[in-house]
């Protein structure tokens, strides 16, 4: 039989009166590796084992510092620096609404912080392998006994003489503890057919579930993320009205904003008076420029010469350069783009009014620029 | 009367000894259940299922099928929410102020009330989740790094709602597991069971009543319980925040964050004496959870019924003194309007009625506390409702003023909210011991050295 490593020897008092005082006696007798068990805090027990008092408040202090910090860089880059909204007024570093979560993340982290130190740093925890447990000794103490434990580590152990003292001092069931050999050499493989196992469980589980949330179940109902709404699209049929058609025509007599209708639609002679309302700035060129490339130069090119992109593919149409056209008038230009000309379809429905006249300034532009006059040079 | 004040009377009756407050809170979890826990429970589990039924119609459908409706968009799902929180708040108040006051009838009410906390806490956080209708895309509540660059908005207070009330309910959630580590360890020691013997091993992570573990552990309870108060001061007042930050009249008031905080530990303690009143009964904690700490806690609910009947008195004062006629209108549209009954029941049940107890025999009769305990609960739920639905019903614009009745979805949900807590309470009383065993056996007589002899 292999020998036994022991931990240390035990002994239970009976009230608390004799526990504080066997403590004191322990102590006076120069042991240091030792400890003291009882279900509840008894009082002045610290003072008695010669405690310093808990270090933990001021692992509190520095989480809890540590998250007011962290919320409220945060909380000031977030809404002060990298996404700027107005909101209600607020200005962007509005520090009295932070106050709220910087003051909850405190907490939080202070609490979370404090605990986890005091288990796993503190405590070593968890350690249900520690040998006191499952002992005589722990069932004892988790009822009403009182107990010391004087450690195997203490620089003075000696099992025999130790026994005797705490005898002495008043112990009741004075026992050694020994470390369980069978725990002591029990090693976890990592190649444990049941370890393997639930790894792969665990594996499948959650990229399992993960799949199924990520591709199925979100385009399931009542998940549908709004993709299915009871709405009419344009084109659909509606049993809702007469002609079975969703979408509806305005009602008689109406007319959209900026749809205002041409008043000389068949009548280009009426249209040569109109007086072109642009003025002639930079802006008004540009947007122009934009909408001629838009909407003209595909058939007309981009200086109106008639070798748009189209040519040979389509109908060739006429240069806007030659001599008939730059003598033409505003307002020709004007009516043949809103009421199109032989092929030419109306543009009226695509462009507003007020970019067909930015049209005709461009036109003029260009033309001016393929024709330039001996003073445009200087 | 002659009463001797110079000793301090035992929190715990009939002088106990420490073991056999071991067995007495240890008991109903080792034995099997009886008839009266299997009814509670199936009681329970039907409003659960009546909730779920409606929760169910609530996603299938939308939460068109709930009453809200313009201009009353927020009703029963905040209203609920607001109630629960409350309801909570008195587990902190017990477990982490009277802790930090040095209350030692707290002992024997901590633990029962802290759990009450979580469940609350629990039930209160489903609301305003369904209330956004897909509570599924919920993770845009947090601050996350994500492709639109976009952030939350941290100077809102229903976002100041989200940090307040997760953070409350994870601290509460550690602050109730370190207090149980302790007896579970002793559940660990004492139990016969082998299954179970393996759970409480686990959860008690090999704790071994070593008083140098003691002596962090204090501390540590004492830091939390710093934290929590200010933390359970501060989730109220932020849930007021939700309605006082906007100009909506009847909800503008700065009067708002104390009226919240009094009416949570009011509905609270109401609340957690209903349910220790069945507890004590049916475990036989007559000795633990004595009279007086029932009618210290009726003592408190005089007070803090007391603030709220102020603070509905204080409204109406502000109402008149601002000379705002909009403000005027809505408070006399509260207690003379379409839902006067509302007002009327919520003063009858949070003002009057909590004001019997003045009489001590009230304070200490079973019965009477119950009923009135139940009334105040039934108030401070239509205090909510008359906020919310009140202030709502008659906006700015006479043309958008509307009746709001709840559905019968509503009322599901309602019913589905007590389920929810009611099984959790009533499965905590079977799985997990009710009273702090290690708190409760430091106050026994006999427990601490005496001053003469240990010192």
């Amino acid at each position: 039989m292999e020998e036994k490593i022991i931990y240390g020897v035990t002994a239970l008092f009976d009230s608390p009166n004799n526990l504080v005082k066997a403590v004191k006696s322990v102590n006076e007798a120069g042991y240091r590796k030792y400890d003291v068990h009882t279900s509840y805090p008894i009082h002045g027990m610290p003072k008695a084992m010669k405690l310093k008092p808990s270090k933990l408040a001021y692992f509190a202090l520095a989480f809890g510092l540590t998250g007011t910090t962290l919320a409220f860089l945060f909380i000031t880059w977030t809404m002060s620096i990298d996404y700027k909204l107005v909101i209600g007024g607020k200005p962007f570093f509005a520090l009295p609404a932070f106050i709220p979560v910087i003051f909850e993340v405190t907490v939080l982290l202070a609490s979370i912080g404090t605990v986890l130190t005091m288990l796993f740093y503190f405590f070593k925890f968890p350690n249900n392998k520690h040998p006191l447990h499952d002992t005589e000794y722990m069932q004892k103490v988790s009822g009403d006994g009182f107990g010391i434990c004087i450690e195997a580590k203490d620089n003075n152990f000696d099992e025999e003489k130790i026994k005797s003292f705490l005898s002495n001092i008043g112990g009741l069931n004075v026992t050694s503890i020994f470390y369980d050999s069978v725990e002591l050499n029990h090693k976890n493989k990592v190649f444990e057919p049941k370890f393997i196992g639930f790894l792969i469980l665990v594996f499948i589980l959650i990229s399992g579930a993960t799949y199924f949330s990520l591709n199925k179940l979100i385009y399931m109902p009542p998940f549908t993320w709004m993709h299915d709404q009871n709405r009419l699209d344009a084109q659909e049929s509606s049993v809702m009205f007469g002609d079975g058609f969703g979408m509806r025509p305005p009602v008689d007599g109406t007319v959209a904003r900026n749809q205002m209708p041409y008043p000389y639609s068949g009548h280009p002679e009426l249209a040569l008076n109109l007086v072109n309302p642009s003025a002639p700035t930079k802006e008004n060129y540009e947007l122009g420029k934009k909408k001629f490339d838009i909407y003209c130069s595909p058939c007309h090119g981009y200086f109106g010469k008639g070798d748009g992109r189209l040519n040979n593919q389509f109908i060739t149409p006429p240069s806007l350069q030659s001599e008939k056209i730059r003598n033409w008038k505003d307002g020709q230009i004007f009516h043949v783009i809103t009421e199109g000309q032989n092929s030419m379809p109306s543009y009226a429905k695509q462009i507003l009014p007020e970019e067909r006249w930015a049209i005709v300034d461009y036109v003029r532009v260009i033309q001016r620029a393929m024709n330039a006059k001996e003073e445009d040079i200087k | 009367m002659e009463i001797d004040y110079s000793v301090e009377k035992p929190v715990i009756e009939k002088s106990p000894t420490v073991i056999s407050i071991n067995d007495a809170i240890m008991r109903p979890t080792a034995i099997k259940a009886d008839k009266f826990f299997y009814i509670s429970l199936s009681v329970a589990l039907l409003a659960l299922t009546v909730g779920a039924v409606s929760l169910f119609y609530t996603f299938w459908y939308g939460i068109g099928m709930w009453g809200n409706n313009r201009p009353v968009g927020w009703a029963f799902g905040i209203v609920n929410f607001v109630f629960w929180v409350g309801i909570g708040h008195a587990g902190t108040l017990i477990s982490a102020i009277l802790f930090l006051l040095r209350q030692k009838w707290r002992t024997g009410i901590a633990r029962f009330a802290e759990g009450m906390t979580i469940f609350a806490v629990m039930t209160a956080g489903i609301f305003p989740l369904i209330h956004v209708g897909r509570p599924w895309l919920a993770g845009y509540l947090f601050p996350y790094p994500n492709q639109h660059n976009l952030w939350v908005n941290f100077t809102s207070p229903l976002l100041w709602d989200v940090f307040a009330v997760s953070t409350y309910f994870t601290v509460s959630l550690i602050f109730w597991y370190i207090g149980l580590i302790p007896d579970l360890a002793v559940l660990r020691d004492k139990t016969i069971n082998k299954i179970k013997k393996v759970i409480y091993a686990i959860f008690s992570l090999g704790w071994r009543h070593s008083n140098r573990h003691w002596n962090h552990y204090e501390m540590v309870y004492l830091v939390l319980a710093g934290f929590a108060t200010p933390l359970v001061l501060s989730v109220h007042t932020i849930v007021s925040f939700d309605f006082a930050v906007s100009i909506l009249p009847g909800w503008h008031t700065t009067i708002f964050p104390p009226y919240f905080v009094a009416g949570a530990v009011f509905s609270g303690f109401a609340m957690v004496q209903n349910v220790l009143i069945f507890i004590r009964k049916v475990f036989h904690y007559e000795h633990i959870i004595t009279i007086d700490t029932l009618e210290k806690m009726n003592k408190i609910m005089i007070l803090t019924g007391s603030m709220v009947g102020y603070a509905y008195g204080m409204e109406f004062f502000i109402a008149w003194y601002s000379g705002s006629p909009i403000e005027t209108f809505t408070f006399i549209n509260r207690a003379f309007g379409d839902y006067a009954w509302a007002y009327w029941i919520m003063i009858s049940c949070n003002v009057v009625f909590p004001q019997l107890f003045w009489i001590k025999k009230f304070r200490r009769t079973i019965p009477i506390m119950f009923v009135i305990g139940v009334f105040v609960n039934v108030g401070m739920w239509f205090e909510r409702f008359v906020i919310v639905v009140t202030s709502l019903s008659r906006d700015f614009l006479p043309s958008s003023w509307h009746y709001y009745k709840p559905t019968l979805t509503d009322m599901g949900l309602l019913i589905g909210s007590f389920g929810l807590f009611f099984t959790l309470t009533i499965l905590f009383t079977k799985s997990l011991p009710v009273v702090s065993i290690a708190e409760v056996k430091a106050v026994v007589k006999g427990s601490q050295p005496s001053h003469n002899g240990g010192h």
